[in-house]
C-alpha cells in the first residue's frame, strides 16, 4: 500500500474516534439543553424570542473564532473541552428553534382534549405534545448533527483530536490526499449520524420498539467506538506516547524519527498532526502531548516575548532555562540543525557580484544594481518586525527593495529562475541545495537563531525510559542531513516515514538505539 | 345531579361577562342541552363544569360536592368529555385513544384491554377491525364513535359534550345521535351537551337551557319550549324547526297536491 495512505489509516482510529466522541457528545448535550429550554419557552413568546435571538447570535460568530473564544473563556484550556462547548453552542439553535416551532404547531384542540380527559400538564407534554412534535424536533437534531460533524473538524487548531487533523495537516503541506481523506471521512460520518437520527425519527413515527432499540444500539456502538481512544489512553497509559508535529514536512519527518526511537524503546507512539503551532506548545505544557520538536527562535519571540537577538549559544541556554523553569517542560537539547530565516541568492549571483553576507548584498544593491532589489518571501514575513529590522540594520531604504509575497514552496524556484533577486529562505529547506542557492551570512544578527530543540512534557519525562529513548536524537541531525531529508520529501515526494528511516540509518554509527 | 349556582365568567375584571349569573340543575340521568349562538356563553359554561375554565364567581356541584374543592385533574378523569370536531390523538391507535383515561387511572393492561373491547362494541365498531387503526384511517362518524368510547372508557357518571355531532353529515349525525341517546339511557348518565342547532336540541334533550349574550334566557323541556317559548329570542329559535316540521308534514300527508301547483 501507498505509504502516505498507510500513514493516514494508522491515524484513523484516533482521529475518527475523537471526531465521533466530540460531535456526538456535543450533540447529545445540545439536545439535553435545547429540549427543556424549548419546552420552557415555547409557551412564553417573549422568552422564546430572546432565547432564539441569542442562539441565532451565537450562530453568526465564525466557528473558528468561537473555538478560540471558548479556549479563552476556559482559561486557555485546549483540546476536547473548548471544542465541545463551541459545538454545543452551535448545535443549540437548530434544536431549540425546531422544538419551539414544533410545540407551537401542536393543534390546541388536542391539548384541550388531553386536559379535558384529565391529563396533568406534564402528561399533556409527554403523551401528546412531545410525540406530536417529535418529527420536527428530530429534523432539528438532524441539522445539528450534520453541522456538528462539519464544525468538529475545526477542533484541530485548538488541540482537539478530529478528522480535521487530516484536513489541516494536508492543507499546510499540500498533501491533497490527506485533505481529501479527512473531508471524505467527515462526510461519511455526517451522513451516518444523520441516518442514525433518521432511524430514531422513523422509530418514533412507526412507534416501533425494535427500531428504537436498533437506533439506541447503533448510538451506543458509535460512542463506545469513539471511547476506545480515551479508554486505551487510561489503560495503555504507560506505553502510549503522543508525538506532536506542526503542519510542515520537516516536522513530520522529525515526528516519525521520534516515533521510531520511542517504538524501539517499547512505547506506542501516536502522531498528532495539524495542531496549531502555538497550541502545540500549550498542549506540551499541559501534558496532552508528550514530545515535540520546537525552535529556539519561536520560543524566544512567541513564548518569552523577547525583542532582542543574541547569539546561538546564549539563545539556546536561555530558552532551555525558560522551558525547564517558567514553562514547565523538559528540554533535552538541540538536534543539531537550525531552521532560521536566511537570505538566499543564487550561486551565480554570489560569485559574480562577490556577495557573501547580507551587508554585501545591501552594498551591491545601493552601488551597482540601479533598480530596487526584488526580495521574495512568505506573505507573513513582510508583516513581521524582522523585515523592518533587516532593512534598518543593513541600511536599505524602502525604495531600495521591492517586497514580493509568494508561497514558500514556490519561492526557491522563483529566485533560481531570476524572477526575484533574493528570498527569505528557511535555512533547513532542501530546495536550497536543489536549486544551488547560497545562504548569506547575517553578521548583524537580524534574525534570531532557530535551533531545533527536543521538548518533552514533565509527565513524559518522569516515565521510565522515555527521555532515554529520545536522547540519541540530541545533536544527531546536522544541517545538511536535515536539508537533504527535507529535499527528499519536498522535491522527490518521498514519504516522511521513509525519509525519517533514511535520516536515522544514514547516521547509524552514532544513532543506532 | 349537576347544580350550577350563580355562575359568572368575566375576562376583564367584571367590565363584560361572557357568562352572567347562570343557575341550572341537571337531575341525575338527564340530558341537558345548552343552546345558543356563537358568543352566547354556552361552551364557557360547559368548560367551567370540568374546570377547563375557572369561574369568576358562582358555584358548581356534582352529586353534592363542589368541584372547586376537588383536584382539577382528578375531577376531569371522572367526567366523560367529548369535543367539538373530534379531538382524537393522531399518533395513537383507536385502542390507545380509548384507553387514555383508564391508563391515567392506573388500570392494569388486561382490564384496560377488556374495557377497550367493551367500549368499541358499545359504540358499534367491530373491535378486531378497528382497534389498531389510526384516526386518519377512519371516517368522521367512526372517529366520533371512538371519541364517545374514549369518553366513556373509565365509566364516568357525568358526561360533557361540546358540539359532538357538529362536523358530521346529516345521515351520520342522526345515526350517531340515536346511538348516543340509547347509550345515555342505558348507562343512566348525567349529561350536558352544547349545540347551536335547535332541532338537535329538541330531538335529544330532557331539558333545554337557551343562552343569549351570557345569560340563561329560558329553561324547559322540548315540549315546553315549543308550546310556550316565553321569550322572543326563543320564539325565533323554535320557529324554524316548527316550520320545517309543518312543511314536511304537509308533504307527507298531501303528496298529490304537492305534486301539481
Amino acid at each position: 500500500m501507498n505509504e502516505n495512505l498507510q500513514e493516514l489509516l494508522t491515524n484513523l482510529p484516533a482521529y475518527l474516534g475523537g471526531h465521533v466522541l466530540l460531535s456526538t457528545t456535543a450533540l447529545l448535550a445540545a439536545v439535553a439543553v435545547s429540549l427543556p429550554l424549548g419546552v420552557a419557552v415555547s409557551r412564553r413568546p417573549k422568552l422564546a424570542e430572546y432565547a432564539l435571538a441569542s442562539a441565532g447570535a451565537i450562530q453568526t460568530v465564525p466557528s473558528l473564532a468561537l473555538l478560540a473564544l471558548m479556549m479563552l473563556l476556559l482559561g486557555g484550556t485546549i483540546g476536547f473541552w473548548p471544542a465541545f462547548f463551541a459545538l454545543l453552542l452551535y448545535s443549540i439553535l437548530p434544536v431549540l428553534s425546531n422544538t419551539v416551532v414544533a410545540l407551537r404547531g401542536v393543534d390546541p384542540a388536542l391539548i384541550e382534549a388531553a386536559r379535558g380527559l384529565g391529563m396533568s400538564a406534564r402528561q399533556v407534554l409527554w403523551r401528546v405534545e412531545l410525540p406530536l412534535a417529535a418529527p420536527v424536533i428530530l429534523g432539528g437534531v438532524r441539522t445539528a448533527a450534520v453541522m456538528a460533524v462539519g464544525t468538529a473538524t475545526l477542533a484541530t487548531p485548538v488541540g482537539g483530536v478530529s478528522l480535521g487533523n487530516y484536513i489541516f495537516a494536508g492543507f499546510a503541506t499540500l498533501n491533497h490526499t490527506s485533505t481529501l481523506f479527512g473531508c471524505a471521512a467527515a462526510a461519511v460520518l455526517a451522513v451516518a449520524l444523520d441516518q442514525l437520527v433518521r432511524l430514531f425519527e422513523v422509530a418514533i413515527r412507526r412507534r416501533s420498539r425494535s427500531l428504537a432499540c436498533a437506533a439506541c444500539a447503533a448510538l451506543v456502538v458509535l460512542v463506545a467506538g469513539a471511547l476506545y481512544e480515551p479508554i486505551s489512553r487510561w489503560f495503555g497509559g504507560s506505553s502510549r506516547a503522543v508525538v506532536a508535529s506542526a503542519a510542515f514536512n520537516e516536522q513530520y519527518i522529525l515526528s516519525h524519527a521520534m516515533s521510531e526511537y520511542l517504538e524501539k524503546a517499547g512505547f506506542r507512539p501516536e502522531r498528532r498532526q495539524g495542531m496549531g503551532y502555538g497550541v502545540q506548545h500549550l498542549a506540551l505544557q499541559r501534558g496532552e502531548v508528550d514530545c515535540m520538536v520546537a525552535y529556539t527562535g519561536d520560543v524566544w519571540t512567541l513564548l518569552m516575548k523577547r525583542q532582542d537577538t543574541v547569539d546561538r549559544e546564549t539563545t539556546l541556554n536561555e530558552v532551555s532555562r525558560f522551558i525547564e523553569g517558567e514553562f514547565g517542560a523538559v528540554c533535552l537539547g538541540p538536534l543539531g540543525f537550525e531552521n532560521r530565516f536566511a537570505i538566499a541568492v543564487t550561486q551565480q549571483r554570489a560569485t559574480d557580484s562577490g556577495v557573501k553576507t547580507i551587508a554585501d548584498l545591501a552594498d551591491f544593491t545601493r552601488t551597482k544594481l540601479r533598480r530596487p532589489l526584488k526580495i521574495g518571501a512568505d506573505t507573513g514575513f513582510f508583516h513581521q518586525k524582522e523585515w523592518r529590522r533587516l532593512k534598518d540594520t543593513y541600511r536599505l531604504r524602502d525604495e531600495d527593495v521591492l517586497a514580493v509575497a509568494m508561497d514558500p514552496t514556490l519561492m526557491y524556484g522563483a529566485v533560481s529562475e531570476g524572477k526575484v533577486d533574493a528570498i527569505v529562505a528557511f535555512s533547513s529547506d532542501g530546495r536550497i541545495k536543489e536549486r544551488e542557492l547560497v545562504l548569506l551570512c547575517d553578521s548583524a544578527q537580524v534574525f534570531p537563531p532557530y535551533d531545533a530543540i527536543l521538548l518533552v512534557s514533565r509527565d513524559a519525562a518522569r516515565r521510565p525510559g522515555f527521555v532515554e529513548a529520545l536522547r540519541p536524537l540530541v545533536g544527531a541531525i546536522k544541517q545538511d542531513r536535515m536539508q537533504e531529508a527535507n529535499r527528499r520529501v519536498d522535491v522527490e515526494k518521498q514519504s516522511p516515514a521513509t525519509v525519517a528511516r533514511w535520516l536515522l540509518s544514514a547516521r547509524s554509527n552514532s544513532l543506532a538505539p | 345531579m349537576i347544580v350550577l349556582d350563580g355562575l359568572c365568567k368575566s375576562y376583564d375584571r367584571g367590565i363584560t361577562h361572557s357568562v352572567r349569573d347562570v343557575s341550572l340543575t341537571v337531575p341525575t340521568g338527564a340530558l341537558c342541552v345548552l343552546l345558543g349562538g356563537s358568543g352566547s356563553g354556552k361552551t364557557t359554561t360547559l368548560k367551567m363544569i370540568n374546570r377547563l375554565i375557572e369561574p369568576t364567581s358562582g358555584r358548581i356541584e356534582i352529586d353534592g360536592t363542589g368541584v372547586q374543592s376537588l383536584d382539577s385533574v382528578e375531577l376531569r378523569r371522572g367526567i366523560g368529555y367529548v369535543l367539538q370536531g373530534v379531538g382524537l390523538f393522531p399518533h395513537m391507535t383507536v385502542a390507545e385513544n380509548v384507553s387514555v383515561v383508564p391508563r391515567l387511572l392506573g388500570w392494569g393492561q388486561a382490564r384496560t384491554a377488556a374495557r377497550v373491547d367493551e367500549m368499541l362494541t358499545l359504540v358499534r365498531l367491530p373491535t378486531a377491525e378497528y382497534r389498531d387503526r389510526y384516526p386518519r384511517q377512519l371516517s368522521g362518524g367512526q372517529q366520533q364513535r371512538v371519541g364517545f368510547a374514549r369518553a366513556l372508557a373509565a365509566g364516568p357518571r357525568v358526561m360533557l359534550l361540546d358540539e359532538p355531532f357538529g362536523a358530521l353529515d346529516p345521515v351520520t349525525r342522526d345515526e350517531l345521535r340515536d346511538d348516543f341517546l340509547a347509550i345515555h339511557r342505558r348507562l343512566n348518565l348525567t349529561a350536558v351537551m352544547v349545540t347551536h342547532d335547535m332541532t338537535e336540541a329538541l330531538l335529544s334533550a330532557d331539558r333545554i337551557a337557551v343562552m343569549n349574550s351570557g345569560r340563561l334566557v329560558r329553561l324547559g323541556t322540548p315540549r315546553e319550549l315549543l308550546t310556550d317559548p316565553g321569550d322572543p329570542f326563543v320564539a325565533t329559535l323554535v320557529a324554524t324547526p316548527k316550520r320545517h316540521a309543518e312543511r314536511l308534514d304537509a308533504l307527507w300527508t298531501r303528496p298529490i297536491e304537492g305534486g301539481t301547483p
